[in-house]
Parts: C-alpha cells; structure tokens; sequence
C-alpha cells in the first residue's frame, strides 16, 4: 500500500487535499520518519488518525462518525431508562435492607452508573443530556398519555417520578429491559467494526457481556433463587417469545407493528451478509444455515439450540421498545 | 473482593513458548518493514504472513483472519464441551437438582456451540483436541484438596470464554461473524453469572471480571487477548493440543 498513492487518488476527488495535511505539516513530518519515527506496523493505527485530523469532525465533540454516534447515544439512553429504574427500585420498599435482591440491583446499578460514565467519556459533547428520573415513565403511560401497562411502577398522577410498589412486576420489566439491552448492543456491534474504532468497539462488547451476566442475575431472582428450579432459566428459552406480550410499536419508521424484548426485529430474516434480527426462539444459525437444534447431545434438551444463541436486535426496534417508556415519547429514543 | 477460588490468576506460562513469539513478533516487524519508514511507505500484506507455517512448534496455531478467530473459538467451546460432558456423565457429590439442570443445559449448549463452529469451519477447522483435566476433580462441587472443583473449574471457563470472545472481537472483520460471536458470548456470561451465584451470593459481577470500582471503574468486562487466554487455556489441554494465535497480538 503505497501512501502517497491513496493521497493521489484522493487529490482526483479532492483537490485541496494536500493543503488539508499541509495545515498539519509537522504532525505528517512524522510520518515520513524525519520525527520521532513511526513504524510500518503502527501505520495501520497512525493512518486513520491522520486522515482525521485532516477531514475531521472540529465542532469540539467526539469527532466520531455519525453512525458511531447515534449507535453510542442510543446505548446511553437505555443506560439512563436502567439506572433511574433501579435508583427508583432502591428507594422504594421493595427491595428490603439486607435481601439478597436488593444487594443485586445495588450491584446493578453501580455498573449501569459507570456504563453511563464510559459512553459520555467517549462522546464528549456530543453525548444526549441526562434526561433524569422524571424523564422516564415506567408505567408505560408516557405520562398519562395512554392506560398504564406496568401500574405498579409509578404512582397515579406523576407516574414520571412515583415509587414503585410490586416486586414481581419490577423484576419482570427488569428482565426485559436488560435483555433488551444484550441485544440491541449486539446488534449495535457492527456499527462500531470500523478500523477506527475498534477500540471502541471493545469497550462495547465488554459492556455488553456485563449486561447478560445481569440478565441472568435477574432471571435467576424472578424464579426465586439460583437454588430453585422454577422458570424462566437464567439463559432465554425459546417458550418466552410467545409467552412475553408485545408492546406497541409507537409509530417508529422502521419497526414491526409489535415490538417485544424477545420478538423479531425488523428486517426479521434474511441472507447474510445482510443483517436480520430474528427472535429469540430462533435455531437457525449461520451462512449456510444450520438448525443449531439438530446439533444437541444425546439426551439434551429440545429447547438447547435457541438458548444457545442469543439473537441481536436493530435500532429502530430496540428504540421503539424503549419509548414505551419515555415521559415524553418526542424527547427519547429517536 | 478478588476471588480466592480462581486457579486461573497466574497461569505458569511457557517460557519456551514466551521467547519464541517474541522471536516471531520481532522477525515479523521485520519482515514487513518496520524501521524502514521512508519517503515511501509500504504497507506489508500482513495477514496471510502466518497462514502456512507454525512459528511455533508443537502448538497448534489457529490460524489468521476470520476463520482464525472462529478456530480460536471452537478451540475453546471443545474445551468446554469436554469439560460438562465428563461432569454430566457423572455428577459430584450432593449437586443439587438446580445445579444438574444448569449443569445439563451447559453441555447441551457448549456441545452446540462446538459442532456449530466445526460445521461452519469444515475443512479450515483445527483438530479434535485432547484436554487435560487432571488437575480437575470431577467427584468434588468445590476445591478440596489442591485440584479444583467442578465448579470452581465451571467458572473458570465460563469467565475465560467470555473474557476471550471479547478480546477477540476485534480482530473479527465480516460482521456476520462480530454478531456470531456476539450472540454466543453473551450466552457464555449468562452461564458465568450463574455458576458464579452458585458458588456465592452477588458475585455475578465480582471485580475479578467485571472493573466495578464505583469512583475509577469503567463497569466494563476485564476481557483478555488470545495470547492471555492461551496461557490459561493450554494448562487445560495434553500436549500436542496446546495452542498458539501468532496473527492475534
């Protein structure tokens, strides 16, 4: 790959290309090894850097791409619904002093604080703003807008900022909310695969698979215990696309007319290398496709090969999910 | 805070094996031109540079690009398979009824996940390996005495797996394999967080794994690169099926 080759064709498209580097003459001395020399094996990582500081963002924020952006602001959001949800939770008194559930959601909640803390770190400026606790409705009323769908979470006339008074009821919405979360940054993943941003791709993941160990925390609090034997598992099953009731779609472009946190997305199938967001029962699996469930041990379970795979979910559809539960469905998760 | 049951802290690494990937980093940079930074810059082709010779003899090495990071992975499901089917075959003393069920359901998916990446390989996929669980006791639920417990060994690799595909994420360039490998590691730190719960109340996300420091954290999983996760790994597999990941660095 010859350097000045790629300048060249970049000169046919954009003339002033020279002079954009030219403004940075001594940091491109550096690439030509009269400064501190860089290596052949750091180009990859200096070259884009390079290239940003001569067409990049200057409006003071993130410089990032914008695809980058939205997929990160996104993840902010649905860590400000978590965090308010628990934070309300922990103020309420459901979760009693000392009980094994309320030292979970503490655990919880400090990990969504610091997700929080680790997604404006990279966004800067261009980070949405706090929203708050009255920013959020998790009655599902979008402020006495339409009936309540979870009345326990919010009281009757300010269900943007009343206590939560039903454990079970919390905790299941908390189930769906972090999986949701599991899959809308697993299918935010690709967005952030640029040679740019791998490093923010990593910090991604590593929230991602902190999100799915709180899943299964959860999961393993709604049925009683890790020691019992009841439902749901701590993994998701294929039974509870169907069992789970949809929620409205909200009039999101791009969206199914019912949305759900274990439900397709859209576009629910396809061929890769386009992507598809099937549900969660789904045992379909790879180029060419492979029923997973075909590939179970003797004696296994016929419902391991879609609990083996967790499936992604697009934007459109994890933001029409989440504003069902915004205040103001005007103001979050456009 | 930090986990007295992890056997995995510090792993003895190699030092054989140590001094001969610093030999073959060193020749690689070489190689491709490092020093070399003149008026014009080459770019050395570098992924295909180890497809066909082990820099390493007597590892397995798993090869570069994509299909190297889908062998990396089901090098690893292989360990886990092996390890759940040894622990259903024959339970240890006094597991539970919740804790076979976890157990089963373990097997059953590491099984998937591992015919799963053998299918998708075909004729790239790396051998059929042969772990080494003698320092595992199969018959014990915790550590006992000196070996560890099956599960202390669970959530060895549970966190391992997750730390890896993690750590490899970003080596993945088709993004049908970033979501691939997405929608299994996210299985893997459910399975993690479950096995941990069993052997302690709220250590779903201890700071062994997770960074959870509440004024310096970043609430992030403390995921690790293939050469880290190898070290770890190849204690657990016999000799002629340990393995190295030269173009993952």
């Amino acid at each position: 790959m010859d350097l000045f080759q790629i300048i060249d064709d970049i000169a046919k498209v954009d003339p002033e290309v020279y002079d954009r580097f030219d403004s940075r003459r001594a940091a491109f001395r550096n690439f030509l090894g009269f400064g501190k020399k860089v290596t052949a094996a750091a180009l990859p990582l200096a070259l884009p850097a390079l290239f940003n500081k001569a067409y990049g963002q200057t409006t003071g924020g993130s410089g990032l791409p914008q695809i980058v952006r939205d997929t990160l602001n996104l993840a902010l959001q649905l860590e400000y619904l978590e965090k308010y949800f628990y934070q309300t939770a922990l103020a309420s008194s459901i979760l009693p002093a000392g009980s094994e559930q309320r030292g979970a959601i503490e655990i919880i909640l400090n990990d969504e604080n610091l997700h929080i803390k680790t997604l404006t770190s990279v966004l800067k400026s261009d980070a949405i703003p706090d929203p708050g606790r009255s920013g959020f409705d998790y009655t599902g009323s979008q402020t006495n807008r339409r009936a309540k769908l979870f009345p326990s979470l919010g009281d009757a006339t300010t269900p943007n900022t009343g206590n939560f008074t039903n454990l079970a009821e919390f905790l299941m919405v908390a189930q769906q909310f972090v999986d949701t979360g599991v899959r809308a940054y697993k299918g935010g993943a690709p967005n952030l695969n640029t040679p740019t941003t791998k490093d923010i791709l990593e910090a991604a993941l590593n929230i991602h698979s902190v999100e799915a160990r709180h899943s299964s925390r959860i999961r393993s609090l709604v049925r009683g215990g890790i020691a019992s034997t009841s439902l749901p598992k701590s993994w998701i099953a294929p039974a509870e696309t169907p069992a789970t009731p949809p929620l409205p779609n909200n009039g999101v472009a791009g969206a199914p007319a019912a949305v759900g946190p274990y439900n397709a997305g859209a576009p629910a199938t396809g061929t890769a290398p386009a992507s598809y967001f099937p549900a969660e029962s789904n045992a379909s699996q790879g180029n060419p496709a492979v029923n997973v469930q075909t590939l179970v041990p003797t004696g296994g379970s016929a419902t391991a090969g879609a609990e083996a795979f967790d499936e992604p979910l697009d934007a459109a559809t994890v933001k029409a999910i989440a504003k069902n539960f915004a205040a103001n469905p005007t103001a979050l998760f456009n | 805070m930090y986990n007295s049951h992890n056997h995995f802290a510090e792993p003895a690494a190699d030092p054989g094996q140590a001094a001969s990937s610093a030999v073959a980093r060193r020749d690689f940079l070489r190689y491709s031109g490092a020093g070399l930074a003149i008026g014009g810059l080459w770019l050395a082709g570098c992924s295909k540079d180890s497809d066909n010779v082990d820099p390493t003899p007597g590892l397995i090495d798993v090869g570069s690009g994509d299909p190297g990071i889908l062998n990396y992975a089901y090098a690893l499901e292989q360990l886990e398979a092996a390890f759940y089917t040894q622990v259903v075959s024959s339970f240890y003393t006094g597991a539970t009824a919740a804790e076979q069920a976890i157990l089963k359901d373990l097997r059953d998916h590491e099984v998937i996940h591992r015919e799963f990446f053998k299918a998708a390989l075909g004729s790239g996929a790396i051998k059929a390996l042969t772990p080494d669980f003698s320092n595992i006791d199969f018959t014990q639920r915790t550590t006992t005495s000196g070996k560890m417990g099956v599960l202390n060994a669970a959530k060895a690799f549970e966190d391992l797996g997750v730390a890896a595909y993690n750590g490899a994420g970003r080596f993945i360039t088709s993004n049908d394999n970033l979501v691939l490998a997405g929608k299994i590691v996210s299985v893997e730190a459910r399975h993690a967080a479950a096995i941990r719960e069993l052997l302690g109340t709220n250590t779903f996300v201890a700071d062994d794994v997770v960074d959870i420091n509440p004024t310096t954290g970043t609430g992030q999983e403390r995921s690790k690169r293939p050469q880290a996760v190898l070290a770890i790994a190849n204690t657990f597999l016999a000799n002629g099926s340990k393995l190295s990941a030269t173009s993952f660095v």
